[in-house]
């Protein structure tokens, strides 16, 4: 088969897959929700509610398509398609696995290597926003401007913090490439051994950038209705809320490659080499790197999971706590943490960047023992 | 195939950027100013010098231009269009125009059009290696410079947004 053939095949395949897994996501979300809040959840649609998603995209389609008469109708149609394009844009730079051999020669299971990718990938988030200030904007709704104001300030906000983790995560690869980075950590070497307290800033972050709960302030409904989507409706709607589904892939996508491994796992190589020698070189090599892949998937779908479970666990953040989360908390432990990490990489110390976790504990422990005892007021009838 | 996708960007490039200055939205200027900001990262990337193009979408477009569109969408709730100016001003503008071209003007009329020479150029040259090996280099002391400069910047941002005890927050 042409390597060329081979190449296209690979990108179609991770666009269907993206999209496949942000449909599923989303009966995922409610089928978590109502595992969460011992409940059934979609139970009608095919087997466990399976084809619940397509009931939902085929009703989407088949709803009114309502544009406001006083909306900005261009910008407002703009708004959704960009929210849509700047979320699948994520997922080009992403290694979704390690070389495959195919008539000899090794061809890369990731749509384009690019000696930048985090960058890529930081820059695509970065876009992310404007669909959403856009939509938000051309609606001529006052609430749907404040959402759109919302998701501006925090995406400014949270993307700082985020750059200044991921600068950590270079300092211990050298290299901008995510395939590099993930080479960087063959095996069980995962960077959250070293980067504890960059994981957690980067997994806040991403929350952060995904609009997701806790920190969904712009589509707040409580207090803005709909916030930036308050006028949309029909598949306008759903692709907004569709390319939050595709953000939580790519964003699980990226915190795997950045701390949890990639493709790596551990005893790869033993595995490796077992089938290699049972299998013979190529298909062994081809068998081994879908073990990979697998693997990756299996992580990706985790920090999906994970995204559900943290939504439906904590409540909303106010306005003002997720600023000064953002400026005051996140940001000067992502420099504490690069200071550390240059450190520990000058030093040879790889661990150093635990020091930091070490002694927030610490303090936090010291604060709590130290703190006056709350008095207990006890409720009259 | 890689001319007409110069000719393309640059035609885009000046098209948008005419329409940030001629339209009379201020949204749509900033929308354009983006499109430009886009075709000039096209520009980059043509040139083998993927690092600057990425870091031209993240500063520029990313982050300054949202907060243009930040800023404006607060000052622009009541009038879409801007009301025209009075006469003193146009004249104003006029002479300020006719007073950029001629330097324009006189600016390039020393330019050479000749091409630079294809031997002993290194087509890496735009990779993010060797600008670093550049800017830490040959350059270490004028990139501290301006490091200190965007310190002082920043200090100065934090002041002028910092609020006396008095005043209400958020």
């Amino acid at each position: 088969m042409d390597p060329l053939l081979v190449k296209a095949l690979i990108i179609i395949a991770i666009f269907g897959i993206t999209l496949l897994i942000a449909t599923y996501s989303t009966w995922a979300e409610r089928k978590v929700a109502a595992f969460i809040q011992d409940r059934n959840g979609p139970n009608r649609a095919g087997w466990g509610g399976l084809l619940q998603p397509i009931a939902d995209a085929g009703k989407m389609f088949f709803k009114e398509d309502f544009i406001p008469a006083s909306a900005n109708k261009w910008l407002f149609i703009f708004g959704p398609s960009l929210a849509m394009l700047t979320a699948l844009m994520a997922s080009a730079v992403i290694p979704f696995g390690d070389t495959i051999l195919v008539g000899g020669q090794e061809i890369q299971v990731q749509a384009i290597e690019v000696n930048i990718g985090i960058l890529y990938v930081f820059g695509v988030v970065s876009l992310g926003v404007y669909g959403i200030m856009i939509g938000g904007w051309a609606s001529n709704n006052k609430f749907s401007l404040l959402g759109a104001v919302r998701a501006a300030s925090q995406n400014i906000s949270y993307e700082l913090a985020m750059g200044l983790s991921i600068i950590a995560i270079l300092l211990m690869s050298g290299s901008l490439s995510i395939r590099a980075i993930v080479e960087g950590q063959h095996g069980g070497n995962w960077n959250i051994l070293y980067q504890p307290l960059g994981f957690i800033i980067f997994l806040t972050c991403a929350f952060a950038e995904c609009n997701r709960t806790p920190f969904d302030l712009p589509e707040c409904e409580t207090e803005l209705i709909g916030g930036y989507h308050t006028e949309y409706s029909s598949m306008k709607l759903g692709f907004y809320l569709f390319a939050e589904y595709i953000n939580m892939f790519a964003s699980s996508a990226v915190t795997a490659c950045l701390f949890l491994g990639g493709f790596n796992y551990p005893f790869m190589d033993d595995v490796r080499n077992g089938l290699i020698s049972s299998l013979g070189d190529v298909t062994g090599h081809n068998v081994a790197t879908a073990i990979g892949t697998l693997v990756f998937f299996a992580k990706i779908l985790f920090g999906i999971f994970f995204f559900m479970w943290v939504r439906w666990t904590l409540p909303r953040f106010r306005y003002d706590q997720l600023m000064s989360l953002g400026w005051k908390a996140l940001i000067p432990l992502a420099i504490l943490n690069v200071v550390l990490t240059a450190a520990g990489v000058l030093l040879e110390m790889r661990w150093l960047p635990w020091l930091a976790v070490i002694v927030i504990v610490a303090v936090a422990i010291v604060q709590a023992a130290m703190a006056p005892k709350k008095q207990l007021r006890t409720q009259r009838v | 195939m890689v001319q007409y996708v110069f000719y393309f960007l640059t035609v885009l490039a000046l098209f948008s950027a005419c329409m940030v200055v001629l339209s009379r939205n201020p949204i749509h200027s900033v929308l354009y100013l983006i499109v430009t900001f886009f075709c000039l990262s096209g520009h980059y990337l043509l040139l083998n010098a993927q690092f600057l193009a990425v870091v031209n979408i993240i500063v520029y477009a990313g982050a300054i231009m949202v907060l243009f569109l930040f800023v404006i969408m607060f000052l622009n709730l009541r009038q879409d269009v801007e009301p025209p100016r009075s006469l003193l001003w146009r004249m104003a503008a006029l002479v300020a125009g006719g007073l950029l071209g001629l330097v324009m003007v006189a600016a390039l009329k020393q330019v050479s059009m000749q091409s630079p020479s294809k031997e002993g150029f290194d087509s890496q040259v735009g990779l993010v290696e060797n600008l670093g090996q550049v800017l830490f280099r040959d350059f270490l002391v004028p990139f501290e410079l301006a490091s200190v400069l965007f310190l002082v910047a920043m200090v100065g941002a934090v002041m002028l947004g910092k609020r006396d005890p008095g005043e209400p927050t958020i």
